[in-house]
């Protein structure tokens, strides 16, 4: 054990005892104007673990970050972060221990690579030299060692991106918070990244992320929040989640739902599964996938117009966000 | 206030870069001036008040020159960080706060302000036109109007949306600080209420003060200029820094 942990990586990170909730949150609520983008959320961060929030755009993830990073003010509810009440922005001294991926790249285009990094050390009293120490190691880790002298607008989307998590890591945060790390990435990109940042996840890191890629939650999340419409549906871990919400295999009905057979929720039900209309498809959920695949006919549909295969962390989504009348 | 510091560094690491396509384009206008009114108006007015035209004019383009600098460092170049690059929004999400990221603003307005009106110094003592070692008080004088100029342009920058409306600000506000602020004519010459309004105009303190430190008629009537610009400062110095909230913190 003791090896491990004074193996290279785990440098980025600091090491400190704090209790056990990182960020704790209980009502938490936030209008603009009229509108109202959180209604009441309420959550808790522990040490070590990556927690995700998963929703669309507009469910109030981003608002949610905002909150804790000190964009935005708390005014409604209650948010903790160490242990320490924010009223109304989160003070320069917390911050020091973040490590911010702001949804949107807002690199610095005057300066080059390693000048990101530097100045952006500077601003937790960094020194240059360190920060340029550091900002090698961080970019070494990244992959992008090679880009260090370039103008940051010559960088590739996926190398920006990782650039935007080096610097995050410049101040050897506690808490590394990601608003949408991969939005806009192309799948080479979008992997990458996600393998710094299990990388950091096996070093300790405690993570907060956002992020409307099932994907990307399933692969990274401990646990997560499925946010929609400013509050949170479900919490807990992608597979419990699953369990919790949907049977083990489903089989998408590519049929338009008018033109679906008779009574056919019944035939599903008789059968053991479950019918569920979800943006404008038939899904049946069944415990036994293969059994029921094998009776599909009965219902009256042919086998080569579904699908079937097991549960995942999409079906919990849009059965909790996206769910449509049944006909 | 050392965040401020901090931010100034990152400012100060891309002026370094900038610096000589910065500098021979702020220095060409004022020289331009100097030439054309100083030679050519200066053919015509033989006496300002026991001076040469030139001489009359040459300490009021350091002021005016540093005016500009810090004027569009804080306008522009502001407005660029805030809206486009989003500079201030990642400064925010480190241990910065909003007045942090005002006073660093402000801190490179002045570094600006004083860095040409140097530059304009010595132009204008290559020329001939400087008399007096009371001018070496110049840059740190400076100071007082580079401050007061950046809270003005960061105030106005905060408060509009688009680019499109700093014109307004040019135009409106800065163009007549500068066309009446004593640097083409002295103040006295012009009707009297808008020798009253001199006095809230910022560049007028700074060319008086300049234009005496050059010459060397160094009188106790110069602090009353430089107590007028520390006054506007203490005023103004919260009004950037609400603006930028509002646009900032949500």
């Amino acid at each position: 054990m003791r090896e491990h942990d004074r193996r290279g990586p785990t440098t980025f990170l600091r090491r400190s005892v704090v209790m056990s909730y990182i960020i704790q949150a209980e009502n938490l609520s936030k209008s603009y104007g009229d509108f109202r983008a959180l209604k009441g959320i309420s959550f808790h961060i522990n040490k070590g673990e990556c927690f995700g929030f998963l929703g669309h755009n507009g469910a109030g993830k981003s608002t949610t970050m905002r909150m804790i990073y000190g964009l935005s003010t708390v005014n409604e509810g209650k948010l903790e972060v160490l242990g320490e009440r924010i009223s109304p922005l989160t003070p320069a001294h917390i911050k020091k221990i973040f490590g911010i991926v702001p949804q949107e790249d807002n690199l610095d285009p005057d300066l080059s690579v390693i000048e990101n990094l530097e100045v952006y050390g500077g601003y937790f009293n960094i020194s240059s030299l360190e920060a340029r120490k550091r900002g090698k190691e961080l970019l070494q880790f990244m992959g992008i060692s090679d880009k260090m002298d370039v103008n940051v607008e010559k960088l590739s989307g996926g190398a920006k991106r990782r650039l935007v998590i080096a610097r995050a890591l410049i101040n050897k945060p506690e808490i590394i918070i990601l608003d949408e790390p991969t939005t806009g990435l192309d799948p080479q990109g979008r992997r990458l990244v996600w393998q710094k940042l299990r990388r950091l996840k096996e070093e300790g890191a405690t993570m907060l992320l956002t992020t409307h890629y099932m994907e990307e939650a399933a692969q990274l999340c401990d646990r997560l929040a499925i946010m929609n419409d400013g509050l949170i549906l479900a919490e807990g871990s992608p597979e419990q989640l699953i369990e919790e919400y949907v049977l083990p295999f489903v089989i998408e009905v590519r049929v338009p739902i008018d033109m679906l057979p008779p009574n056919i929720n019944e035939k599903v039900e008789e059968m053991g599964g479950k019918a569920e209309y979800m943006v404008d498809s038939l899904f049946i959920f069944a415990i036994n996938g293969k059994e029921m695949w094998d009776n599909i006919h009965k219902t009256g549909l042919a086998q080569h117009a579904c699908y079937l295969r097991p549960t995942n962390l999409e079906d919990v989504f849009l059965k909790l966000t996206g769910k449509r009348d049944q006909p | 206030m050392i965040m401020a510091f901090n931010i100034l560094k990152r400012h100060l690491i891309v002026f370094r870069r900038t610096l000589w396509s910065n500098l021979v384009l702020n220095v060409i206008e004022p020289f331009l001036y100097l030439s054309a009114m100083g030679f050519g108006l200066g053919a015509f007015v033989q006496d300002m008040g026991g001076m040469t035209y030139i001489q009359f004019i040459a300490p009021g383009m350091v002021a005016s020159a540093s005016m500009w600098a810090a004027t569009f460092e804080c306008t522009y170049a502001s407005f660029v960080r805030l809206h486009f690059q989003k500079t201030f929004h990642a400064m925010l999400a480190g241990p910065a706060t909003v007045a942090d990221v005002v006073a660093g603003e402000v801190l490179f307005g002045i570094v600006k302000n004083v860095a040409f009106g140097m530059i304009i110094l010595v132009v204008i003592g290559l020329m001939g036109q400087v008399q007096s070692a009371w001018s070496l008080l110049i840059p740190l004088f400076l100071v007082l109007p580079g401050t007061v100029f950046s809270l003005m342009a960061l105030s106005y920058t905060g408060i509009i949306t688009n680019i499109d409306y700093l014109n307004y600000y040019i135009t409106l506000i800065t163009t007549p600080m500068y066309l009446f602020a004593g640097v083409f004519f002295p103040v006295t010459t012009m009707p009297e209420w808008l020798q009253v309004l001199a006095w809230v105009n910022p560049l007028y303190h700074s060319v008086e003060v300049c234009r005496a430190l050059v010459v060397g008629q160094v009188s106790i009537q110069l602090w009353q200029h430089a107590a007028s610009l520390m006054f506007f400062s203490v005023v103004l110095a919260p009004v950037p820094v609400y603006f930028m909230r509002k646009r900032l913190i949500s």
